[in-house]
């Protein structure tokens, strides 16, 4: 009998499916259940927002950084802010430093709780992201009372932040702290030992250390693979260099090693937190540089002087201008590095401002992840890279 | 603090023979410049050598400058993990000169440079698979030079009557407006401003208000 020749079928994923995690398009070639090549389709949520910021003034430039990746908003604007205040020469008033810290410690808790839950969901579990969306709302909440938004802050400013903190909110984030390490350890409680979760998540989708550094991986990725490199530790900016935290290691490299990665950071930030707010009731001072060629008057000077009123018009419209020059600047975004690439020809807008998605090379990767698995183990593959297409299309 | 990059530059440089044309040190950041021929072999050299160790391609992107002659930058960021330093190099081109794929040397490498191929339409030889990547699919055009517009060029939308999506001219129901904010009395900016374009070139240069 001669041998048949069995060909491939070429699958259409996405790109709207619940376990694409938004606007994903795969084209996936199978043979039988196995993934013989994946071909992820992006760009269906692209907004040009790189060409937007070169025709916006820098302060103008911050909100566009919510929007990339709408799950950790701040920590996004924080690689903005301190890459322009590079540029001017400035930094950030003690008081900022910590605020800024702070919340780029409650975005990544925000971020962290809806990977882990949503992936949870992607291998089958329904409960995990119905708890954890109710402690997301309650960290909402803080953003709004300091920015009166949500989701898309733009509290992160160059130069610090956009105001102080409003009254007793310490006191209440203490509160919420202490409801939130049983409630962490209730998530682990329902995933870490459960059967199904296990079966779909360990020893899939393994990325060795080589390969990490090989793909670009940044983040809990590079750490699940067991390098120990993170940049609040290596290359501390603001005041991550007084905080006394952990860096959690993975040792597998599957998709079990980046949900236990994100899990411990989550601790990790709580820790951070607590210093943050210890550190705040005795830190006083301004939230933002006192230089007033860079930050606009105070409202009430406003409301009597007709000079501040023009000045606040003229920060809001021309604002102001950046010395000529480049930098590549980054942070430890939740999901990774998270760099922006500022060019400045010395006017009032960024002549160029690239945005290092660390979603980008993650995304890449998955095709090298994927090779050889089942086609349900793509979704779990997904749900652990952590990708959000804002950031990934721009 | 400069002083450990620079000489880092410096060894670069003599070890890697006339691949480095460039090699300055601005805002504690180190940069290089390359000509596309020697990229490669400098780029193998950077992860390679043990006093740098640039295991990482964080990220290669363009920058658009029409006034030039080679008017594009391809610019690469790279971090060593084990010495804890970023350096950036620029390799100098123009539409038709291709930049050989640095996929070769760092799997990370793909899509990046098919980002930098999408928004600028800069070539890269060899590289594995240099298709658009970001933008639409048949779209034209590279959305991030200078000279393409903010707007763009067509317009989608969907026709009732043929049941499909149709392309079509923009149509602004206003004009575009470039607000433009620079003053005139500060840093010495020559420019034209606005109601004086059909002055004559060598219109004596205004002061004071309008």
């Amino acid at each position: 009998m001669s041998d048949v020749e069995i060909k491939t079928l070429t699958m259409n994923f996405g790109p709207q499916h619940p376990a694409a995690h938004g606007v994903l398009r795969l084209v996936v070639e199978m043979d039988g259940e196995i993934v013989e090549r994946c071909d992820p389709h992006i760009g269906l949520l692209h907004r040009g927002t790189e060409k937007l910021i070169e025709y916006k003034s820098y302060l103008q430039a911050v909100p566009y950084f919510d929007r990339l990746d709408y799950v950790s908003p701040m920590c996004q604007e924080h690689a903005f802010a301190l890459g322009v205040e590079k540029l001017l020469g400035i930094t950030a008033p003690e008081r900022g430093q910590y605020i800024r810290v702070l919340f780029s410690e409650i975005t990544r808790i925000l971020n962290h709780l809806l990977n882990v839950t949503t992936f949870a969901m992607d291998t089958g579990a329904l409960t995990p992201p119905l708890w954890g969306f109710e402690q997301r709302e309650l960290l909402m909440e803080y953003y709004e009372q300091v920015s009166g938004s949500r989701m898309h802050a733009a509290y992160f400013r160059p130069g610090g932040v956009h105001q102080d903190l409003p009254d007793g909110m310490l006191d209440s984030m203490d509160g919420w702290i202490r409801q939130f390490i049983p409630f962490l350890k209730d998530i682990e409680k329902l995933l870490n030992d459960n059967r199904i979760f296990r079966q779909r998540t360990v020893d899939i989708g393994i990325v060795s250390a080589e390969q990490a550094l090989d793909w670009g991986f940044s983040g809990p990725l590079i750490r699940a693979s067991g390098i120990p490199w993170d940049l609040r530790k290596s290359q501390p900016y603001d005041v991550y260099d007084r905080m006394d935290f952990d860096i959690p290691l993975g040792k597998t490299g599957d998709c079990f090693a980046r949900y236990l990665v994100r899990i411990e950071e989550m601790y990790q930030s709580v820790r951070i937190m607590e210093q943050c707010i210890v550190a705040l009731r005795k830190v006083g001072g301004p939230v933002r540089v006192d230089d007033r060629k860079l930050s606009p008057p105070r409202r009430g000077e406003m409301k009597g002087s007709m000079e501040a009123l023009i000045h606040h018009f003229k920060l809001y419209t021309e604002g102001y201008k950046v010395p000529a020059g480049e930098t590549y600047t980054a942070v430890e975004a939740p999901k990774g590095e998270f760099g922006v690439y500022l060019v400045s020809d010395g006017t009032n807008k960024p002549y160029r401002c690239k945005i290092r998605a660390p979603g980008f090379p993650h995304l890449q990767a998955l095709e090298m992840m994927t090779k050889g698995h089942q086609l349900a183990d793509m979704s779990a593959n997904i749900g652990s890279l952590d990708i959000v297409f804002g950031e990934i299309d721009r | 603090m400069d002083e450990p990059l620079k000489e880092l530059g410096d060894h670069i440089v003599h070890a890697t023979a006339g691949a480095v044309t460039g090699c300055d040190v601005r805002l504690g950041e180190l940069m290089l410049e390359c000509p596309p021929d020697r990229l490669l072999g400098l780029l193998t050299f950077l992860r390679d050598d043990p006093k740098c160790l640039f295991k990482q391609l964080i990220d290669i992107c363009g920058v658009d400058w029409p006034e030039r002659e080679k008017r594009f930058d391809v610019v690469y960021n790279l971090l060593s993990l084990k010495n804890n330093l970023r350096i950036r190099i620029k390799v100098a081109t123009d539409e038709a000169t291709p930049v050989p794929s640095a996929a070769p040397v760092y799997s990370a490498a793909g899509w990046f440079e098919r980002e930098t191929y999408d928004l600028y339409g800069v070539w890269f030889s060899d590289h594995p698979d240099l298709r658009r990547i970001l933008t639409d699919y048949g779209f034209e055009g590279h959305p991030l030079r200078k000279d393409f517009p903010l707007t763009g060029f067509v317009e989608l939308r969907w026709d009732d009557i043929q049941k499909r999506v149709v392309y079509e001219p923009v149509k602004l129901a206003q004009e575009f407006r470039r607000f433009d904010f620079l003053s005139p009395w500060e840093g010495g900016i020559e420019r034209v401003l606005p109601g004086d374009e059909k002055a004559s070139p060598p219109a004596p240069a205004k002061t004071g208000a309008n």
